[in-house]
């Protein structure tokens, strides 16, 4: 037998590289995941697809009967490209997280030295990951389809698509908190908050169309701000650096907001013992 | 981070649980030595479960103290968390990930050099080469708890914390289990920290034992002493004499260490 201290222990990393081997274990997992799950792949490429096809037949057809959409080419196909963004950014975050607790597996994940902080960045890799396939899947479809180019809107198509994630993964954020604090009850949030969201977002039609004091609402939302940014950019050809300056700042504080809220959310699980429950 | 294997692996001081009315951890204090083998006893709702996952981080004490290997867990948990692994029924694995998947992404969220190797090394050990490619919700139960081993013992960890460990297994495969846990110890000097409610598995692997009623340790020693205190022939009669407030146990109830 050999005596403790001369055992053979398997040799690890340290410091950032095992901080990245850790983020990069959770990208892993999910990617296992969806790559052995044919019903998960199409899910990422469905109903962007679907969306998309909606969208674009609208706008053909609107082009033909009003002179604004006739001028604002694929200002319609943008804004449904673009609200996917911040839909499929919450919601991959959220299903991401929800996969741990379906599998009753978060025990095992909070018991690794894996870090708060890399299992958000974990969950963000894997939220944007799915976002760009989906984006990418739609935007072959505007194009084969519609002869509609997302990249024609240029380097500040990811500014509008960085704003938009981040609203997407602050809202995520705020479900998987829940979810965490309140238990699986509030999973049905994962799909209802970003639908909910979208009368308020001014996706397809701008601030001003709104009632006065739901306009107050739609300013302190930053898709509004992106998708007031899209139309300039469409109808204008021009970037609206306040729009942008006001999406981003927005973002900022909600997103500082809503990681606070998961990390007290997650002390709250620890503190009433709920963690070992979920998913049972 | 450089462990004091002289220091116990867990040092536990006057531990509470409430959840609401609900007590369900007592002001429960003990020690394990570094490299022993110990027991924590008790009938269903003792509170068992409840201080294992205190002791791993997954529940938050009321109040009390938990320092592994000398340090406060609570301020160190992250420097302390590559030195422990647990095995649990209240925790599962992805099932649909292959157990190979399952292992290389707790190999590399344990920071192995070469995860292949340790998984292949684990696959031999725990007999279970031939399952390394199906997916895991397609395991018996008696192979989940073998891969939940190996999952357990990736990082070849200082402090094993198990519960039921050999839950749902046939004897042979059972023995087998309890066979490769004394041998890792005599190998490696981890410490084991287990609940089960096989008696004759604690006997055989367990030098202290913790018993556990309604939320209170109230009786503990070498599976020898208590079975001379009892007047006992086995752990099980002591057990049940504790449970049911028996002989001794009738009055039973230790102070405070």
């Amino acid at each position: 037998m050999t005596k403790p201290e001369t055992r053979n222990l398997p040799r690890r990393t340290e410091g950032l590289r095992a901080s990245l081997q850790r983020i990069s274990a959770m990208a892993l997992r999910h990617w296992y995941l969806v790559a052995g799950s044919w019903p998960r792949v199409l899910d990422m490429a469905y109903w962007p697809s679907v969306q998309i096809l909606l969208w674009g037949f609208m706008q053909s057809y609107l082009a033909t009967v009003s002179g604004t959409f006739a001028h604002g080419v694929g200002v319609l196909l943008g804004a449904a490209l673009l609200w996917d963004v911040f839909f499929r950014s919450q919601v991959g975050l959220t299903i991401t997280f929800l996969e741990e607790i379906w599998s009753r597996n978060l025990g095992h994940i909070l018991v690794s030295p894996l870090r708060p902080a890399e299992y958000l960045a974990s969950l963000l890799v894997v939220s944007a990951a799915r976002t760009l396939i989906g984006l990418a899947l739609a935007s072959t479809v505007a194009a084969l389809v519609f002869h509609f180019s997302i990249l024609d809107f240029g380097v500040p198509l990811i500014a509008l698509f960085l704003n938009l994630a981040m609203f997407g993964w602050t809202m995520g954020l705020l479900v998987a908190g829940l979810v965490l604090r309140y238990g699986q009850g509030a999973e049905s949030l994962a799909w209802a908050l970003a639908v909910g969201f979208a009368p308020l977002c001014a996706v397809y039609y701008p601030i001003a169309t709104l009632p006065g004091w739901v306009q107050g609402i739609s300013r302190a939302l930053p898709p509004s701000h992106v998708f007031e940014g899209m139309r300039a950019l469409v109808f204008e050809h021009t970037l609206r650096w306040d729009s942008l300056a006001a999406a981003s700042a927005l973002n900022a504080l909600y997103f500082s907001a809503a990681v606070v809220s998961f990390f007290l959310m997650l002390g709250a699980a620890r503190r009433r013992g709920t963690i070992l429950s979920l998913g049972e | 981070m450089r462990i004091d294997v002289t220091a116990p692996a867990i040092e536990v001081r006057q531990l509470t649980k409430h959840f609401g009315e609900v007590h369900a951890v007592e002001d429960v204090s003990f020690t394990v030595p570094s490299g022993s083998a110990t027991a924590l006893l008790g009938g269903n709702g003792a509170g068992k479960t409840t201080t294992i996952a205190m002791i791993l981080g997954l529940v938050q004490p009321t109040t009390g103290s938990i320092l592994l290997f000398g340090r406060d867990f609570a301020v160190e948990r992250y420097r302390l968390l590559p030195e422990i692994n647990f095995q649990s029924p209240y925790v599962d694995m992805p099932r649909r990930l292959t157990v190979r998947e399952n292992l290389m992404v707790y190999a590399r969220l344990y920071g192995l050099t070469r995860p292949r190797e340790r998984i292949d090394q684990l696959a031999v050990d725990f007999d279970f080469e031939g399952l390394l490619g199906r997916a895991f919700g397609t395991l018996s139960a008696g192979q989940k708890t073998r891969v939940g081993l190996a999952k357990a013992l990736i990082n070849a960890p200082r402090l094993l914390l198990l519960d039921e460990p050999t839950a749902s297994l046939d004897p042979d495969t059972a023995d087998w289990v309890r066979s490769y846990l004394e041998r890792y110890r005599a190998e490696t000097g981890a410490t084991l920290f287990l609940a089960s409610h096989n008696m004759a598995e604690v006997e055989r692997l367990c030098d202290m034992v913790l018993m556990m009623r309604e939320s209170r340790i109230v009786d503990r020693g070498p599976p020898s002493e208590l079975l001379a205190r009892y007047g006992r022939e086995n752990l099980e009669e002591v057990f049940l004499d504790i449970a049911r407030r028996r002989g001794r146990a009738e009055t039973a109830l230790e102070p405070a260490p």
